[in-house]
């Protein structure tokens, strides 16, 4: 008689066919059993759902618009090539309507309704702000491609990054330096009397007075204004440069009164394209601008040296060598900052991949790997190019692009170094707890 | 049972009800209800002028604001604690009110709403023009230790939830049960008669100028009340709150649940509140749903929901 538990202890059972029935109709039992298929998918092939905090309607809806649209181009890339950590990624829109209030209400909409991983993709600064609150409560990392400053600033709190698109005082600050050695030494500023403003007004000065030259003159205008004709006399005659940052509709009855103000003659111009995204370089009115200087965050048109990786990115997201859309000419992207998404999509993979992310419970260890990057290198998946992400402020610094327009196109004269852009960071959100 | 115990047990069945709520809802329906018991008592305020008094005011996002700025100003510049910040926002929207309404108030009708407007969009852009202090359009986030309270009890913590949900229905069933009072009261009847006749009231003795300044200040300290709630519960003050939206939207809460009924006003925000979470989830057309259901309102429910309720079946609703 053999003795089992002998056998046992020398080694394996043999398996007979009636346990191995059993085990496997116990095995199919919990297979089956809908708890065990949720917990399965979730460990497996369940999606990563990132919900889209999308500027669909409102101030912001152009913006929206590509955004969307870069986002839906970078998650078919994603996942046709496999998705993130094995999972397909979906992504959950919902419109804030540009709004601070309505922001807010989406991001705990993404959180306790759709569950979804993770929030991304805003961009006006009062919607980050307004909904930044919200993610911290909620304990949700908050990507945003906003540019605003309020992420560098510390601010918000932990849960908040900004790992695809460089900061409006790390844009000025290292336009800066072109301008004094390029346009002119005496610099007057145009700016709304926002927010928006207030960033170049802030942090341009300091800035060309560190390169050589100074401002002469600031001039806020207020957001309400449709007429810019009488703040024209208060540009010193001494100025060299007139650095203009309007933005919105009203940006083609300012260059026209400041054509018709100036005539043939006039200071040198040094524009941020944020003033004319989504506008068409070319529309009636802004003939004034042509041999003007501009800010971009990445090149509107198609430039000669372009790397095999923005060509595929500009292709992927569908735009022509004019940056409209590749179905209608009309239809002008906002390709300065758009690229923002498809990088900022890129990183939360990598710091998803980084973190071994399985769910909400990893939320903490997303944000840590998300701070642990410090350089992306240049590709497929950052075609805007190389960059250094500051874990401890959360904000990503890279090359700024300075194009000329001329031949009613925008050419890239300059590219910025990284270094040109940093500064001193004056937060640390990782001291902060979760 | 007679008509005043019927009154208050249907107003505390539904604070009841709200309050069982907060035990039952989902957490992204219990968040949202949070907000909308803060905007209906704003919208209660609104209705205190507009519904009783017969002011259609364009400025009362002036107030709304007064009581954010003024509790969320307080607490970033002066360091004040939740209670103190909470005082000076209704010290901030009384004398607004009164200021505006000195002035404001010798005006009735279409020059009214455009005096309000203007005030109100004078303060939206003080707030703009005041950016160093107040943080102009981006505004200013309360940090969640900012917006802790200290009592013999232990801390309480508005950042939680259910702490959040539970103060902002305090809120809201403290001024409802003030608004009941309010409009059974000798003042809230003489404010009707106002609205339905203010030279016969006049006549009558009564000092119409008064009795609608007091109402604005009460109305004015009221939504600077919901005001500085949103900003402490929610932790953002923003200037897009100064807006003229901000003015109408209560405007259309107040018509949606019924003008000059107590209930109204929290029907009416949660309805729109509802439609535009809804239909947002299908079309970025939204505002279209909330358009096509303000034209069935004119066409068929001219009183708002509880308005047409009272004039048809329920006569003795306040």
């Amino acid at each position: 008689m053999t003795d089992r538990k002998t056998i046992s202890a020398a080694g394996p059972a043999p398996l007979t066919r009636r346990t191995a029935l059993k085990g496997m109709a116990a095995a199919g039992g919990l297979m089956a059993a809908p708890g065990f298929v949720r917990y399965a998918q979730a460990q497996s092939s369940a999606p990563i759902r990132i919900g889209f905090q999308c500027h669909r309607t409102g101030i912001g809806a152009a913006y929206g618009r590509w955004y969307e649209r870069t986002t839906a181009a970078a998650v078919k890339l994603i996942n046709e090539a496999g998705g993130i950590n094995g999972r397909p990624v979906e992504i959950v829109i919902e419109d804030d309507g540009t709004d601070a209030g309505r922001g807010a209400e989406v991001v705990a909409k993404f959180a306790n309704q759709h569950k979804t991983d993770i929030v991304y993709g805003t961009l006006f600064s009062h919607v980050v702000i307004g909904s930044a609150p919200a993610a911290g409560e909620l304990k949700i990392p908050y990507y945003v491609v906003s540019e605003g400053y309020h992420v560098a600033s510390g601010q918000l709190n932990r849960w908040c990054l900004q790992p695809g698109i460089t900061d409006v005082r790390a844009q000025v600050t290292s336009m800066a330096p072109w301008i004094a050695a390029n346009a002119g030494k005496k610099v007057t500023m145009i700016y709304p009397d926002y927010a928006f403003g207030y960033d170049h007004r802030d942090y341009l000065p300091p800035a060309l007075e560190k390169a050589g030259a100074e401002v002469v003159a600031k001039i806020a205008i207020p957001p309400t204004e449709s007429s810019f004709t009488r703040y024209f006399p208060q540009i010193p005659s001494s100025t060299e440069v007139l650095y203009h940052v309007m933005v919105g509709p009203a940006v083609l009855t300012f260059v026209k009164e400041l054509g018709e103000f100036y005539g043939s003659s006039g200071p040198k111009l040094f524009g941020f394209i944020d003033s004319l995204e989504a506008v068409d370089i070319n529309s009636p009115g802004l003939e004034y601008l042509d041999g003007s200087h501009f800010w971009e965050g990445s090149p509107r048109y198609a430039q000669a040296g372009d790397s095999d990786a923005m060509k595929a990115y500009r292709a992927a997201v569908g735009i022509d060598d004019n940056g409209a859309s590749a179905n209608d000419p009309r239809d002008i992207s906002t390709a300065g900052h758009m690229f923002g998404c498809w990088e900022t999509l890129y990183v939360i993979k990598q710091a998803m991949e980084a973190s071994g992310y399985r769910g909400p419970e990893d939320r903490a260890k997303l944000v840590e790997a998300t701070e642990a990057i410090s350089t992306i290198a240049e590709g497929p998946e950052h075609p805007q190019g190389d960059k250094v992400f500051d874990g401890k402020i959360h904000q990503v610094f890279g090359h700024q692009y300075i194009s000329k327009l001329e031949g009613g196109r925008l050419n890239v004269v300059h590219k910025t170094s990284i270094e040109d852009s940093r500064y001193e960071p004056e937060a640390d959100y990782t001291a902060q707890p979760f | 049972m007679n008509g005043t115990a019927r009154l208050w047990l249907l107003h505390a069945a539904v604070v009841a009800l709200l309050a069982a709520l907060n035990f039952l809802l989902p957490a992204y329906h219990h968040g949202l209800m949070a907000r909308i018991l803060v905007l209906a008592t704003f919208a209660m305020g609104y209705n205190l002028t507009f519904g009783y008094g017969g002011l259609l005011s364009l400025g009362h996002a002036m107030f709304f604001a007064a009581g954010l700025y003024g509790a969320g100003l307080g607490i970033h510049h002066l360091g004040l604690g939740v209670p103190a910040a909470f005082l000076a926002a209704l010290a901030c929207g009384a004398a607004l009110a009164f200021l505006a309404g000195v002035l404001a108030l010798r005006t009735t009708g279409v020059a009214f709403m455009i005096v309000t407007l203007m005030f109100s969009q004078a303060f939206h852009l003080a707030i703009l023009y005041f950016s160093a202090f107040t943080g102009g359009d981006q505004g200013l986030v309360l940090r969640p230790q900012q917006r802790r309270i200290e009592t013999m009890l232990g801390t309480l913590d508005l950042t939680d939830p259910t702490t959040r949900y539970l103060t902002a229905l305090a809120l809201f069933s403290v001024v409802l049960f003030a608004m009941l009072a309010i409009v059974r009261s000798g003042f809230g009847r003489v404010l009707v008669a106002i609205r339905e006749n203010e030279e016969r009231t006049r006549m009558l003795g009564y000092d119409t100028f008064a009795s609608r300044l007091a109402a604005l200040v009460a109305s004015g300290t009221i939504c600077a009340a919901a005001g500085a709630a949103y900003g402490l519960l929610f932790g953002y003050v923003g200037a897009n709150f100064a807006s003229v939206q901000y003015s109408i939207l209560p405007l259309l809460w107040v018509l949606l649940g019924g003008a000059a009924t107590t209930l109204g006003p929290l029907f009416g925000t949660v309805f729109m509140y509802y439609v535009v979470d809804i239909a947002s989830g299908y079309t970025s057309a939204y505002m279209l749903a909330v358009g096509v259901i303000l034209i069935l309102l004119v066409l068929f429910f001219r009183k708002g929901l509880l308005g047409t309720l009272r004039e048809r079946w329920l006569g003795w609703l306040p």
